[in-house]
């Protein structure tokens, strides 16, 4: 089949103006602002299920909808910050097809609105930001950006900007806080960024991926689009496939394919053809699953990932073979959370620096049962006090590791 | 000199993608370009942002504290952060970086002997599928390497230092 958002495998130089236009590009858009009214357009994308591709899954046309049309200007903000270990989708889709990803981001400023919209990128896309800096003004150049589009009164302007290394804020209120030059901190939440977003502003946060999807469902209309994919998740996805596989990266897939066709078809099986011990579905903030057959034949999509004890969040597969220990697995998650807990709420800030003592203390083999279940009991007790979803995430591996692989716990403790 | 005078244009341009009402948000690009100088924010460019901003100097230490991609201490002319969560080090990341610090004979966060490269481990960049990876930031700003051995990265040291001799 052929791609819908990584296009740019398909056609070569997607990511240059001409070849674009050639092939569609801004179509959609002019569509959009010289024949449709705003509410149209995001009646479109709410009858499309389409929905968040940056984790939370949340309905896209829903949240348009959340907009609140008593409080100026609206603002959108394309969430670029790509962050979660083992998601590298949304880079790949900015560099080879950049304008499909901008269009999307036009598209969503006229249905709510706005007439600026900002990208942020995590600071590491500083390569990335310029080459779309360079993207933008071509279409200012070519009258698709700018003052009074296509002979209408709609303006829009999309300007960048750089993050500095901080995981958190791909959280969308720390996202916004980050933005307004604060620290990347995430607000208590309601209120949700549709009524109190940028500068107290109502305010759109999409994912990258989620942005790509809207050109197209607006040119092939809603019944396109849910045509592909699952009754419970429309359309299709890249998962970002790493660890132990032969073959690791992106995948654009319909909801709806197994574990197994993308470990073993597309990603070539397990490297050294050993076999497949575990799977974290959405990065490091996963539940670790037991590859066993069951969940191999498992379909990818939101409410069947859920019944393996799991989400599928960004689709960012991590594949864990048996040489691989659940012990390690967990320390490495729990450093990297501990580094990006934003010290704002007392539960994840307290909670990872005690998980982190914790987990280095069992994997180097110096703890003993009373360490493991002191573990397991700090993580539950985080859960559900936290501020954001980091804190919650943070407990996913150790919790789900003990209680579903407590040998590799108990191999390295002295009892 | 001071940035105001170095770079007026760029300035201008940062402060044309902000509400006007807004100018705090320019705290993170000026950073950026405080940081083209000497690889670090000195006290004097937190002062002289803060003023531009009409915030106090703690305003502006804080993000300086709080993002890792902004530096108040000196270090090598480029930082090699290597990347060694949990998808590399399954491709090996934490292996690599242990055998390129032998290489360089220094240890994780430690300056080779010239000043060239401090070798740093940080967190997932987004590329796990390149494993082992890493990126050079200097004052040219961030470039990233992928899909590397211990002798690519050699090599690169020796781009690197050929470029500023």
């Amino acid at each position: 089949m052929a791609h819908i958002i990584l296009r740019h495998r398909d056609i070569p130089e997607l990511n240059t103006l001409p070849v674009y236009q050639r092939n569609g590009g801004f179509a959609a858009f002019k569509k959009a602002v010289t024949g449709m009214k705003p509410e149209e357009v995001t009646a479109v994308v709410k009858n499309s299920g389409l929905r968040g591709r940056g984790g939370a899954g949340f309905p896209t046309g829903m949240k348009w909808g959340f907009m609140d049309n008593n409080n100026w200007p609206h603002y959108v903000v394309a969430n670029a910050d790509e962050s979660e270990p083992g998601t590298f989708k949304d880079r790949e889709i900015m560099e080879g097809n950049p304008f499909q990803f901008l269009e999307g981001v036009a598209i969503a400023s006229y249905a709510v609105g706005a007439n600026a919209a900002y990208v942020y990128l995590r600071g590491e896309f500083w390569q990335v930001a310029a080459f779309l800096d360079q993207k933008i003004e071509e279409m200012e150049q070519a009258g698709f950006l700018g003052d009074k589009l296509f002979g209408t009164d709609y303006s829009l302007r999309i300007y960048t900007h750089l993050g500095a290394g901080a995981y958190i804020c791909g959280e969308e209120t720390a996202l916004l806080e980050s933005i307004e030059g604060k620290r990347g901190q995430p607000r208590l939440r309601p209120p949700f960024p549709p009524s109190f977003g940028l500068y107290g502003k109502p305010t759109v946060v999409n994912n990258v991926e989620t942005l790509t999807n809207v050109p197209l469902i607006l040119e092939n209309d809603a019944d396109w689009y849910k045509s592909l994919g699952t009754a419970d998740s429309a359309g299709v996805k890249v998962f970002s496939l790493s660890g132990r596989v032969k073959k690791p990266g992106n995948y654009e897939l319909p909801f709806g394919t197994t574990f197994r066709e993308l470990i073993y078809t597309h990603g070539g099986g397990i490297i050294d053809d050993r076999p497949v011990k575990g799977i974290m579905a959405a990065g490091a903030s996963s539940s670790i699953i037991v590859a066993d057959e069951k969940a191999l034949d498992t379909p990818m999509d939101y409410a069947s990932v859920r019944t393996l004890g799991g989400d599928l969040g960004s689709a960012s597969v991590i594949v864990l073979d048996d040489t691989i220990g659940i012990d390690w697995v967990v320390n490495k998650t729990i450093h990297f959370f501990k580094h990006e807990s934003c010290g704002k709420c007392t539960p994840c800030r307290e909670g990872n620096y005690w998980m982190q003592h914790l987990t280095e203390r069992i994997h180097s083999g110096q703890g003993d049962a009373s360490d493991v279940e002191l573990l397991n009991s700090v993580a539950r007790q985080m859960q559900g006090k936290c501020l954001c979803a980091l804190g919650e995430f943070a407990t996913m591996a150790v919790v789900t590791g003990i209680e579903r692989f407590p040998e590799d716990f108990s191999v390295k403790t002295r009892v | 000199m001071s940035l105001a005078e170095k770079y007026p244009q760029e300035i201008q341009k940062i402060f044309a993608k902000y509400p006007p009402e807004q100018k705090r948000s320019a705290v993170m690009p000026l950073l950026y370009l405080a940081q083209r100088e000497e690889g670090f924010i000195t006290k004097g460019a937190m002062e002289e942002i803060a003023g531009m901003l009409g915030i106090k100097v703690t305003e502006v230490a804080e993000i300086v504290g709080f993002y890792t991609l902004y530096h108040d201490e000196k270090a090598g002319k480029y930082r090699m952060q290597v990347c060694t969560d949990l998808p590399c080090a399954l491709r090996g990341a934490d292996k690599f970086i242990e055998e390129l610090c032998g290489n360089l004979g220094v240890k994780v966060g430690e300056t080779t002997e010239d000043g060239l490269v401090t070798v740093e481990a940080v967190m997932c960049l987004a590329a796990c599928d390149k494993a082992p990876m890493l990126q050079t930031q200097g004052s040219d700003g961030i470039n990233y390497h992928e899909n590397m051995t211990v002798d690519k990265t050699l090599e690169l040291i020796e781009a690197l230092k050929k470029s500023v001799a």
